[in-house]
């Protein structure tokens, strides 16, 4: 024990080194790279990239759309934190969207995108992306590419080892990476042990506007750290890895890393359902938001839901098995045929492969090692049937291709190692610079992946680009993994810490990518469809005004009889119907952000007037010739002193 | 030869009616913000567009140098064109029946005045368009008319547009050409 410590001690000194000599670190990745490299990669002016990547921004909360193999940015999709650049969470369409038990929360770390599945296969319909902090999950619509639905999950401390889809997009999957007392009470934290749980939670994914927690699972109170459903023949089951099974709850970088081998939790969604249809779970009183933006009234809802229906395994037998897996597994990934499931010891060296047929095997023939509160535990040697000796150390997470083989990423070595399904021999490796976390090959977690390409999301970027000061861009490499040996073909930078990524191929995307939001199907209660409706109102201190704006002008662009203290609502319309034709909105002084308002929407601004004066608004986004021209004025009176309302558009 | 001729007067009836399910002009134009084109369908009874909000989009490029709106339901050409059409097939129709050299002769020649008298129109209207500008319109440039050429393209601005016949216009063409035709080859008395 004390020894295998002692030489992870001394390598992360010696990556430490390596990434400390400059030169030597450019040296090396330039090397790496073929000559051929910038051909590979290069999508001339005008030309289309070959895939779409998802990349979840980590801190800063929100999803990043990037062109492979370009590695551009599209688009950065508010998910879990306010987006002022696109009035995300200010505007009063989108506030209901980031409600939560606890209030409106601006901010969350989210983590794993994942796309939805039809039959095992990236579908193209929606991304999902989970948030950590404050327990959450989101569904993205790949048709607007916004955010249109999160659900908040009761009983859990922290929602890591989510979504993870099932292949019929019948479930994202939720487990908490913190256990905390269930129900929540306050009591002393040494008494953690054996009181707090955890709590897995299967949340329906394919019935937009009806994202529910179909059922939760009460578990012991271990971290759960990451997860992947099983596939073709072990379609029905969900695996989750496990570490903290000591429960240790301080000091976890020591106590939470003594024990040899932690669990891989298995459960049997399927047997959920059949104990769920005998009504055996309990109906236990909770409190979580679930948020949903709908795209006729072009407005979030969000609403209170009180109880989540729960099972407890020990009420339940054969929901739920543990399978042993070496220190603290990260990743746990199931390959495209359903038959093995890899786990990711991240403190060690070997990555440990468990049969799903010996799994189920064992189950069948009870080859039980004890249990951990009352969960059977397997035998270790009953369900492994492989151990990778890769060489490297700390291994994180494994994805397929196309051809048998499995990438698995090593963050203390730096490194991603190819080996061969099924033999588990040890193909090739490849530097990442540096510290790689997640990889991703697009489909890679799927039945069918796409394997032209690997991207490495790099944890530490030091010399690899121009320098901004201490705060430096987190950095992804994509390498070429369609001929034996993987070769490095590009650095690019990404939006705040990918934890995780999704590709898909272009066309299974692009040809349901929406141009326009059509007015006649616009059904936001304070719509303006036409200039000439476009009005004031007032009611006590509330002014409602009914705005339009196309190319390029507001109406009204002129409004007077406003007064400090009134709560000014300007419902914007844009009347726009052709593509990329949006109009930005901003008045001097309002205390929230701008509107972006896209062809056929209505979005909604707060200004509550704090001055006496004529103040201007404008529009924001270059639209047209006449764009500086595009702006007006508000007449604000003192209080009671603001005269009649009046508005117009030319004298 | 009496045969052939009938044939072809009893062909023109089709390239006639074929007017109500295809354009009979098209005025593209070309920038490079809009890598598709935008394309106007000129129809005997509307106006319609590469998709349906071309021709909102084609007003909103328009207002800024003053061009007046399209609103097909100002257009009064539009809503008796048809009957005009319904009218020549009515009388192809009735060449069918009554077989003579003079009224074929007719049918080809008032085909052939009434579709130039149809093009004349459509000048007018583009002239229209291209010369009544708003006073006050925000681009106003010395001595520039708007008006798209009746068959060509044309530089308007950033705007290369282009105005060619469409299919239902080429149809109609070989429609008066078989009437012609149909003169021409009829039986002689000897
Ligand atoms: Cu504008």
């Amino acid at each position: 024990m004390k020894s295998l410590k002692i030489s992870i001690a001394a390598l992360i000194g010696i990556s430490g080194l390596f990434i400390g000599c400059q030169s030597g670190g450019q040296k090396k990745a330039a090397s790496a790279t073929g000559s051929d490299a910038a051909s590979s990669v290069y999508v001339a002016p005008g030309e289309y990239d070959e895939f779409y990547a998802f990349m979840s921004g980590g801190f800063s909360g929100q999803l990043s759309v990037q062109g492979l193999p370009s590695g551009r940015v599209f688009k950065v999709i508010p998910v879990f934190s306010v987006d002022a650049e696109k009035g995300y969470g200010f505007n009063e369409e989108t506030k209901p969207m980031l409600n939560t038990s606890h209030g409106f929360i601006p901010w969350d770390d989210a983590h794993h995108p994942e796309l939805s599945q039809t039959d095992g296969v990236p579908d193209g319909r929606w991304c999902f992306i989970n948030g950590n902090n404050t327990p959450r999950v989101a569904r993205i619509d790949l048709k607007t590419f916004e955010t249109t639905e999160i659900l908040e999950l009761p009983n859990s401390g922290g929602n890591h080892s989510s979504p993870f889809i099932t292949e019929n997009s019948e479930y994202i999957v939720a487990g908490t990476r913190f256990s905390v007392p269930i129900p929540q009470r306050n009591m002393p934290i040494n008494l953690a042990k054996g009181n707090f749980k955890g709590a897995l939670s299967f949340i329906t994914a394919n019935e937009p506007g009806n994202m529910t927690i179909k059922f939760q699972i009460l578990v012991p109170g271990f971290d759960y750290d990451l997860a992947h459903s099983g596939k073709g023949k072990s379609h029905g089951w969900t695996f989750f890895t496990t570490y903290n099974t000591e429960e240790a709850h301080t000091l976890k970088e020591a106590y939470a890393s003594q024990n040899d081998k932690d669990y891989i939790a298995a459960v049997n969604w399927k047997k959920a359902e059949e104990y769920l249809a005998a009504g055996n779970f309990t109906e236990m009183p909770a409190e979580y938001a679930h948020n949903y933006y709908d795209e006729r009234t072009q407005s979030a809802t969000s609403s209170m839901l009180k109880t989540v229906k729960v099972l407890d395994p020990a009420k339940c037998p054969g929901l739920i098995y543990y399978m042993p897996c070496p220190k603290s597994p990260h990743g746990i990934d199931v390959n495209p045929t359903g038959d093995y499931i890899v786990g990711a010891g991240k403190l060690s060296a070997d990555l440990t492969v468990h049969s799903f047929d010996k799994m189920i095997a064992a189950i069948e023939g009870k080859q039980f090692d004890g249990d951990a509160y009352g969960i059977p535990v397997l035998k270790f040697d009953a369900v492994n049937i492989g151990t990778v000796s890769s060489g490297g150390l700390g291994p994180l997470h494994t994805e397929f291709d196309d051809k048998g083989n499995a990438y698995t990423s090593f963050f203390i070595s730096s490194e991603v190692v190819k080996w061969k399904v099924g033999t588990w021999e040890v193909l090739d490796r490849v530097p990442c610079y540096y510290s790689v976390g997640h990889l991703m090959i697009p489909g890679g977690d799927s039945k069918k992946p796409w394997g032209k390409y690997m991207v490495a999301m790099n944890k530490i970027t030091k010399d690899r680009y121009l320098p901004t000061g201490p705060e430096m861009c987190h950095s992804a490499q994509l390498y070429d993994i369609s001929g034996e040996k993987m070769k490095l073909i590009l650095d690019f930078p990404t939006m705040g810490e990918p934890h995780y990524a999704q590709g898909i191929h272009a066309d299974v995307v692009k040809p349901n990518s929406q141009k326009i939001y059509r007015l006649d199907e616009n059904e936001h209660p304070f719509a303006c469809k036409k200039e000439s409706e476009a009005r004031v109102e007032r009611d006590g201190k509330d002014v409602h005004v009914y705005m339009t704006m196309i190319r390029s002008h507001f109406a009204p662009d002129n409004i007077s009889g406003l007064e400090v203290g009134d709560r000014v609502y300007f419902h914007v319309t844009n009347l726009e119907q052709d593509w990329d034709t949006p109009h930005g909105f901003s008045v001097l002084g309002a205390n929230n952000s701008e509107l972006l308002i896209m062809p056929g929407q209505t979005e909604t601004l707060v200004w509550e007037p704090k001055k006496e004066g004529v103040w201007p608004f404008y529009c924001t986004d270059f639209c047209s010739a006449l764009h500086q021209e595009m702006q007006g004025y508000l007449g604000v009176g003192a209080k009671g002193q603001g005269g009649e309302l009046k508005w117009s558009l030319g004298d | 030869m009496k045969h052939l001729s009938k044939v072809l007067m009893l062909l023109t009836i089709p390239l006639t009616l074929q007017l109500f399910f295809f354009p009979l002009w098209q005025i593209t134009l070309e920038a490079p913000q809009y890598p598709e084109g935008i394309t106007m369908f000129i129809w005997i009874n509307k106006i319609t567009g590469t998709t349906e909000y071309t021709l909102q989009n084609i007003n909103i490029l328009n207002h800024y140098i003053g061009m007046k709106y399209i609103e097909p339901d100002s257009i009064p050409e539009l809503k008796y064109f048809p009957w005009v059409v319904i009218g020549i097939a009515f009388l192809e129709v009735l060449g069918l029946f009554w077989y003579n050299r003079w009224y074929y002769l007719f049918i080809g020649a008032l085909v052939f005045a009434l579709s130039c008298l149809g093009v004349y129109d459509f000048y007018l209207w583009e002239y229209d368009y291209g010369h009544n500008l708003d006073p006050n319109a925000p681009i106003k440039i010395e001595g520039m008319v708007y008006q798209p050429p009746l068959i060509g393209s044309k530089m308007l601005l950033n705007f290369n547009a282009i105005s060619l016949p469409a299919t239902g216009g080429y149809l109609f063409l070989l429609g008066n050409i078989f009437g012609f035709l149909s003169f021409v080859l009829f039986p002689k008395k000897k």
